[in-house]
């Protein structure tokens, strides 16, 4: 069969108009994951036990079974229950959430981790435990993680892909439309692939944008 | 919760699990195979070599592996590549944990202090003499864990080969979601067999990291 | 001075960690502008101590008042939450290892408190810290971050920080423990300072010189008790108890070397 990459151009706009739903959705999700992980990790941490249990079970089984599969979950789920929610969002849901919970796992740890000192002088100064979570502690343990969570976030953008098999029509369904129509699986994957790589290299420089800020801050 | 549903197609799971259990294996093989490679590449003294290595990296690490799955199995054929579903699933996913495995092994071995390599060398042995009986014996021990999290990661990765209808634990239960319309009873069947073969996965590198440990 | 009505008063102060008795009814006055030092061997319990003026550690038994207000008292949850919150915003505390806020300027760190609990705006708040930070002499610092200072800015910005609150009392716990030899200087100015200006305050500490210059009154704690009390003339020149004379002894000894 070969290759003929002349039909690409033709289709370009459709590939790019993916691209922006990519992008759209990645944000999306990584906005939900990241207030998500801070929301996750206090309650994981600090709400009563019998919401303190429940909830470290629901985590620990989103942090073992595949996103594809929790995808299925949330989608059909959803619709079982009544909510029937457009694709895209169930799409920014579902990868929020699974994010989510990687995010808190990383938050939880950083919140442990922060010196005992911290939370002694806040309440030294009158705060409530709540005041002295939400202004000296929480925001010092995200700015520890906020490297690893920026690779959560890029291994986010890539797992947007799954979203194209519960019918979001971003950068990976929208190659297969134009696959559809040209019987061309090589080379429209292909450009698919390139512009996932540059949406990557872009989002990993305003990452370490981010980080250096973050590091000028010490 | 519709128990006595889940009791009846549960069989049609475990066969499922024996699948992504098989092509976790064969995945972890050939990702270690890539990830060796890959990793002495990177460290290799020839620059078209590290360049390679680099690329390589880079660019299965800056895409979906879901697209990488699709270029190999629906692409494939076009540039003469015929693979069966299974195959591809094998190939494409262990190229692609590959790439995060070389960089697991390669920072396990520059992790090892230049001191170790300037002693071997100074007691007259080779650089490759160095490399097997100083530096990666004790690389060996650093990568356990971490190549043990790539592991993980690529169990729940096998899951993509659902979308190129491989019959296994995803597939499964995206199948009787759709004939049953119970999407959490499916999700939890497979959700709990994920669970175990993580579960045990993780023991068994727990224990050989225990065991690299004692040596 | 013994007819005033004492302004931070501990009776009977006990506390334990399972069978370890730390603090063994212990009492303590101290007047309005009165300046008092604990001094004692370390695990002795003077930080316990200090901490359980502000209720850090609660005592497993006795009083802590501080004017009118008993600090400890039974209340439920709540309200015990509520009226320790209103309690701690009038006793200030100076740790050994600062606890500045990392992930705030020094602008930040003393306004926060100030801001969320006494309401006040950015600017009422603004102008608080340039004059509570002119007055240790840290100003210029505004903009920094804690990392980017010296131990001993460090300590002068945690000064200040309590010193927003407007507090009744202050309390220091070693508060230049952990600064190298030539930083101890610039906080004990500021302490001075705050001496001159007659704030009541607790101190802990194992610099006897100081104690000596800045205190009205020093407690020697030894073993949860306090051994012997008095002006510092007394207990760093003629003290009673042959417990005091050893510690002294061996501190003058180890400071020697
Ligand atoms: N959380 C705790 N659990 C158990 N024991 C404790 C705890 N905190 C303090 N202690 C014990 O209480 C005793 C008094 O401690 P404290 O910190 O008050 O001593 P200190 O006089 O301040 O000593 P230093 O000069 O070393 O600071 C010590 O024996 C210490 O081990
Ligand atoms: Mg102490």
């Amino acid at each position: 069969m070969g290759l003929d990459f002349s039909v690409v151009p033709d289709y370009l706009d459709v590939i790019f108009l993916g691209a922006l739903w990519t992008i759209a959705i990645t944000v999306g999700a990584a906005l939900l994951s990241f207030f998500g992980g801070i929301f996750f990790a206090v309650i994981a941490l600090y709400a009563p036990i019998l919401i303190r249990l429940p909830f470290r079970g629901f985590e620990w089984l989103f942090m073992g079974t595949p996103l594809l599969l929790q995808l299925f979950l949330i989608y059909f789920g959803l619709v079982q229950i009544g909510i029937d929610l457009p694709a895209f969002v169930a799409g920014v849901i579902g990868l929020g959430l699974h994010f989510a919970v990687y995010n808190s796992e990383l938050i939880q740890t950083a919140i442990v981790a922060v010196d005992r000192g911290q939370m002694e002088a806040a309440r030294t100064l009158g705060l409530s435990r709540g005041q002295a979570l939400r202004k000296v502690v929480v925001p010092q343990a995200v700015r520890d993680v906020i490297p690893p969570i920026g690779n959560n976030m890029i291994a986010l953008l890539k797992d947007s892909a799954l979203v194209s098999v519960i019918g979001v029509t971003e950068l990976t369904l929208s190659a297969q439309l134009a696959i559809g129509r040209t019987y061309r699986p090589f080379e429209f994957y292909v450009i698919a692939a390139l512009f996932y790589y540059v949406i990557n290299l872009g989002m990993e420089a305003v990452l370490r944008r981010i980080e250096r800020r973050i590091q000028a801050a010490r | 919760m519709d128990v006595e549903l889940m009791l009846k197609v549960y069989p049609f799971f475990i066969k499922a699990a024996w699948v992504t259990i098989e092509l976790s294996i064969l995945t972890t093989i050939l990702g270690l195979i890539c990830g060796s490679l890959g990793a002495a590449a990177r460290l290799s003294r020839l620059k078209v070599l590290r360049y390679v290595g680099a690329a390589y990296v880079s660019f299965i690490r800056g895409t979906p592996a879901l697209i990488q799955l699709f270029i190999l199995y629906f692409g494939g054929p076009q540039i003469g590549i015929q693979l069966d579903a299974f195959e591809a699933g094998v190939i494409g996913l262990g190229v692609n944990i590959g790439a995060y495995m070389t960089e697991t092994i390669r920072g396990a071995i520059i992790a090892i202090d230049k001191g170790q390599v300037e002693a071997a060398r100074t007691l007259g042995m080779s650089r490759l003499q160095t490399f097997r009986k100083v530096v990666l014996p004790q690389a060996m021990r650093l990568m356990i864990r971490p190549l043990g999290v790539n592991i993980n990661a690529l169990i729940k990765g096998t899951a993509l080969v659902a979308a190129i209808s491989v019959v296994e634990l995803t597939y499964t239960a995206q199948r009787y979601i759709g004939s049953t319309y119970k999407p959490f009873e499916m999700f939890l069947i497979s959700g709990l067999l994920y669970m175990i073969i993580i579960y045990v996965t993780g023991r068994a590198v727990a224990w050989l990291d225990r065991r690299a440990r004692i040596v | 001075m013994s007819d005033e009505k004492p302004f931070v008063d501990i009776r009977h102060a006990q506390k334990s960690y399972g069978a370890l008795e730390v603090l063994k009814d212990i009492s303590l006055k101290v007047n309005r502008g009165e300046i008092v030092a604990i001094i004692g061997p370390s695990g002795s319990g003077k930080s316990t101590l200090l901490r359980a003026i502000n209720d850090l550690d609660p005592l497993t038994g006795g009083e802590v008042w501080l004017e009118d207000t008993q600090v400890n008292k039974t209340l439920p949850h709540r309200q015990y939450e509520k009226h320790i919150n209103q309690v701690r915003q009038d006793i200030g505390m100076v740790f050994q290892h600062f606890n500045l806020f990392p992930h705030l300027t020094v602008r930040g760190n003393i306004t926060l408190a100030p801001r969320m609990l006494k309401g006040l705006s950015e600017e009422e708040a603004n102008r608080l810290a340039e004059e509570q930070l002119d007055k240790v002499g840290m100003l210029e610092r505004i903009d920094y971050y804690p990392s980017q200072l010296s131990g001993g800015q460090k300590q002068r910005v945690a000064i200040a920080r309590a010193l927003a609150m407007k507090p009744k009392v202050m309390l220091f716990d070693e508060a230049t423990s952990a600064l190298d030899p030539e930083l101890v200087e610039e906080v004990n100015l500021v302490m001075k300072k705050l001496a001159e200006e007659h704030m009541t305050m607790i101190i802990v500490t194992h610099e006897m010189g100081f104690a000596e210059s800045v205190c009205d009154r020093v407690l020697f704690m030894d073993q949860g008790v306090v051994v012997e009390e008095g002006p510092p003339s007394v207990i760093f020149r003629n003290p009673e108890s042959e417990r005091t004379k050893n510690f002294l002894r061996k501190h003058l000894a180890s400071n020697k070397e």
